[in-house]
């Protein structure tokens, strides 16, 4: 029989059939098992559904064409000799196919992942609805129960942690001076898996019982006692977390492997000593987590009961145990998700400030410090958790040791700023509204870690205040200075300053609005995740509902800077910024090998108010020659070709 | 620029400790909790207020001017002895922070002697009290009752998920975890009606999980007791003999699951 070329094609027809494949696939092999064990009823919907969960979404990777070389290679059939036909794009379709060429998927990512803070914004523009006034809103407390839980797994899984993953994928290449990632396809392959995740979320939705609704938290034995929408929960996570661990592999070997000649460790861009960081957090960290959904998949379709611990059952499960599991990736996971901002910021800073980064050393060794020490405070989430009490002396202990890195920081990037040229546009804007708004949310860290004080506002809305404090007003910010900062470079456009600046002040003024006076309900005793509250929290839900609307409505102004800036924004020079980092010696947008010519580097990255400091040079080693200048900082480290 | 700093934190602190954080404290932890608290924000505001100063003053003296568009500023890489203080300085505050809060947290969880025990069961979605008394049986209430000056140690239980047990007047809070038994200790100090909120996400009807809270003079607190049948049913009935999975109110999907006789 002959299959129609375009079935047989890698892409989006043949994609559609593996999803039919797939699911064949789950039907067929969960009524084959439950035949053969003699269960009834033999066909069983919810079964089918688990097992479809896990293959159908392998089963699209594999049509939409990202594992073809490889299944050539495995098969012992010719592979095709690599005509960079994936690479680059030429139109927008080129945007929806599998590519690997690293601009791309930088785009690719993120823009789905922009696609996902909107799912999110909106979902919590729907909790701040429900929660305008006390008493029961339009919303039942299941569904609010999943509003939340979805907004909460979105933002984190497939807004931030892909966002950086995104922009890392763009610039670092680029700023390293090398052609591509070390991995192109397993790249394509680390992107894809993430609309299967995300569209398993949203899908959740839909299923029977509605969506997973036991937090982005998921804890045991609620979890594993909830209806399937559960499970969307636990499966989307276990590609979200692949998606994460193939990309930070593919970061550490670039990294290490690809750096252009001259370029030390010590004279790389605090972007990628921050990914180099993240990275590792990711490869060591995100296995728990796999772990931990595991263990409930488990539990709840074929009943190990890990977490079945019922006084007077004589269940033995641990209940505990998930928590301990849970967090052991989650608290690293904060990082993952601040650290690739601290490199933005320092990029930013520099190249706004005009000065070298002060101390850039210790920048880099504080990322090293926090990395360490990210894996030694798990358990401050677990305070009152009814865990062992000793366990929470030493984790305090760490805990409040982890913020002498962190402020290391910011007081480098404050010290950066002294004495500077200041040029105070939007992303500028961001990264000092970054400063205000992420010490904010570090002093309550601190005292947070602070264990008698963590007791009364653990589980309450001072810890919203407190993660939206340096997810939105820490990471988000980074994130819109980062996209204002590489918008020329990405598309080759400059976007719209005035608006930028309405939109800083906007979500600057609105978020403090928004998130400020979450820590004084929390301490009156509002708890979180509360579909209805006491009368007397009304008048300040109130405010903030309103003031989250305002923010909500400011991202709007980003989104339409954006797309009109895109379309039709004035060309980008190659370097508006003035910046010395490698990718801005090249096009706007770069070429499609980015450098014509291996790179040489012959200097620190950030040599601004050195006269004649050069950090990169656009010619092969043996041509580049030396500069005296620039020597001052980052230069006296190992490898140095000149 | 040191003194707008100074001026800022003299300004700063009592601004922060004017705003009425906690609801009023009705326990010997509540007190030290909030005093804690308090050093916490006297201890905090001068690095606030520090990092704002340097930005703000920052952008006012150092920002571009006309003409300086293309110049840099000094290549200023470090300072050791600057960095070494940052390091330093903070390292002492956390010690002295960390210190504080342990010897804050000895003190609220010591073991006082001719402690009251009750005992708190959780389940989807209420709370059930009960008070030993002689010969081994209980007193069993929906609302907590306690008396001003009397120590008590709470022993909590779940019979299905996780709850919490939290009395934002008392400042104190732990989970009821299915499998073991958590303890809590707290000293009522002050007479008054105050809400008991189960905090942590139990399932649809989490957040109207609560009981009442009745702090009352000692004598009061006998008359309650004595008026109280020894035995009563439990208000929210007693356990089933085979524990359940539980699952949400109304929850009919049926458990994608192999009849324990197959495994």
């Amino acid at each position: 029989m002959a299959i129609p070329a375009k079935l047989r094609a890698p892409g989006w027809y043949r994609a559609a059939l593996f999803d039919v494949l797939g699911f064949a696939f789950a039907f067929g092999l969960t009524t084959l098992i439950r035949w053969l064990m003699h269960q009834h009823p033999v066909i069983d919907g919810a079964a089918i559904t688990i097992v479809a969960l896990i293959a159908v979404p392998l089963f699209f990777l594999v049509g939409i064409g990202t594992m073809d070389y490889w299944f050539y290679w495995a098969a012992g059939r010719p592979t095709r000799p690599e005509d960079h036909s994936q690479h680059g794009a030429y139109t927008w379709r080129d945007y929806f196919r599998p590519n690997t060429d690293h601009k791309v998927i930088g785009i690719q990512y993120v823009v789905h992942s922009f696609f996902f803070l909107l799912v999110g914004g909106l979902l919590a523009m729907l909790i701040r609805a429900q929660l305008a006034k006390p008493g029961m809103q339009f919303l039942t407390p299941e569904q609010f129960n999943g509003v939340f839980s979805v907004h909460a797994t979105v933002l984190i899984f497939l807004f931030v942690i892909p966002v950086f993953a995104g922009l890392a994928n763009f610039v670092l290449p680029l700023m390293i001076g090398a052609p591509d990632m070390a991995f192109p396809r397993l790249n394509a392959l680390s992107f894809w898996m993430l609309p299967v995740a995300g569209v398993l979320m949203l899908m959740s939705f839909l299923a029977p019982g509605g969506s997973f609704a036991a937090g982005w938290t998921a804890y045991a034995p609620l979890s594993t006692s909830m209806p399937i929408g559960q499970l969307f929960f636990t499966i989307a996570v276990q590609f979200a977390g692949a998606s994460s661990i193939a990309t930070a592999l593919n970061f550490l070997v670039t990294i290490i492997t690809m750096r252009a000649p001259g370029m030390s460790f010590f004279r790389m861009p605090l972007l990628v000593w921050a990914n180099f960081a993240t990275s590792l957090l990711v490869v060591i960290a995100t296995p728990f987590i796999a772990a931990s959904q595991f263990f409930v998949l488990l539990d709840t379709a074929l009943h190990f009961h890990f977490f079945d611990a019922f006084v007077g059952a004589g269940r033995d499960g641990n209940v505990i145990m998930y928590q301990h599991v849970f967090w052991f990736y989650s608290h690293p996971a904060v990082y993952i998700m601040i650290l690739p901002g601290f490199g933005i910021i320092s990029e930013v800073i520099a190249v706004k400030a005009r000065k070298p980064i002060f101390g850039y050393r210790m920048m880099a060794f504080s990322l090293l410090a926090i990395v360490v020490l990210g894996f030694t405070v798990w358990a401050h989430h677990m305070f009152v958790s009814g865990m062992a009490s000793w366990i929470r002396i030493p984790m305090m202990i760490t805990t409040a040791i982890i913020a002498i890195p962190t402020g290391i920081k910011v007081f480098s990037w404050l010290a950066t700023l002294w004495r500077g040229v200041l040029h105070i546009d939007t992303p500028m804007l961001f990264a000092l509204g970054f400063l205000t708004t992420f010490t904010l949310g570090g002093i309550s860290g601190i005292m947070l870690a602070m264990i008698p004080f963590d007791i009364h506002v653990s589980q309450t809305y001072f810890i919203v205040a407190h993660i939206h404090y340096v997810l939105y007003g820490g990471s988000l910010f980074t994130i819109f200075a980062g996209v204002y900062y590489w918008f020329p470079k990405m598309t080759g456009r400059m976007y719209d300053e005035r608006l930028g600046k309405w939109h800083f002040w906007m979500t600057f003024i609105f978020f403090n609005l928004t998130f400020g006076p979450m820590h004084i309900i929390g301490i009156q005793g509002m708890p979180r995740r509360v579909a209805e509250y006491a009368a007397k929290f009304a008048a300040w839900n109130l405010f903030i509902s309103l003031s989250s609307f305002v923010l909500g409505a400011s991202t709007l102004i980003f989104i339409y800077n954006i797309v009109v800036s895109w379309r039709w924004g004035p060309r980008a020079a190659a370097n508006p910024w003035r910046g010395m980092t490698l990718e801005w010696q090249v096009s706007s947008p770069p070429p499609i090998f980015n450098f014509d010519a291996v790179p040489t580097v012959v200097g620190g990255p950030y040599e601004y108010g050195v006269p004649g400091a050069v950090h990169g040079i656009l010619k092969p080693p043996a041509e580049a020659k030396p500069v005296p200048a620039g020597v001052a900082a980052g230069s006296s480290g190992q490898g140095s070709h000149t | 620029m040191v003194l707008i700093g100074a001026i800022g934190t003299a300004i700063g602190i009592p601004i922060v400790l004017s705003i009425p954080w906690f609801p009023a404290d009705a326990s010997t932890q509540a007190h030290n909790i909030h005093t804690l608290y308090d050093v916490l924000l006297i201890a905090t505001v001068p690095i606030f207020v520090g990092v704002e100063t340097v930005i703000l003053y920052s952008v006012w003296k150092f920002r571009m001017k006309p003409g300086e568009e293309l110049k840099d500023g000094p290549p200023i890489h470090g300072n050791t002895r600057l960095e070494v203080a940052w390091t330093a300085l903070p390292a002492i505050l956390i010690v002295g922070m960390c210190g504080y809060a342990y010897t804050v947290l000895h003190s609220n969880e010591k073991n006082l002697p001719g402690a009251m025990v009750v005992n708190v069961t959780e389940r989807q979605f209420a709370f059930e009290f009960s008070y030993p008394v002689s010969g081994g049986k209980q007193i069993v209430s929906p609302d907590l009752y306690l008396a001003k000056g009397q120590p008590v140690v709470f022993h909590l239980r779940s019979l299905d998920v996780i709850h919490s047990f939290f009395v934002p007047e008392f400042s104190e809070k732990i989970d009821a975890v299915p499998g073991i038994t958590t303890t809590l200790r707290v000293t009522p100090t002050r007479i008054g009606n105050y809400p008991a909120e189960c905090t942590e996400l139990c399932g649809a009807g989490h957040s109207l999980m609560r009981a009442g809270v009745h702090v009352l003079t000692p004598t009061a607190f006998k008359t309650w007791l004595s008026a109280q049948k020894p035995n009563g049913p439990p208000p929210i009935g007693n356990p089933p003999k085979n524990a359940v999975q539980p699952g949400v109110p109304g929850d009919s999907t049926p458990a994608p699951s192999v009849p324990p006789h197959h495994i």
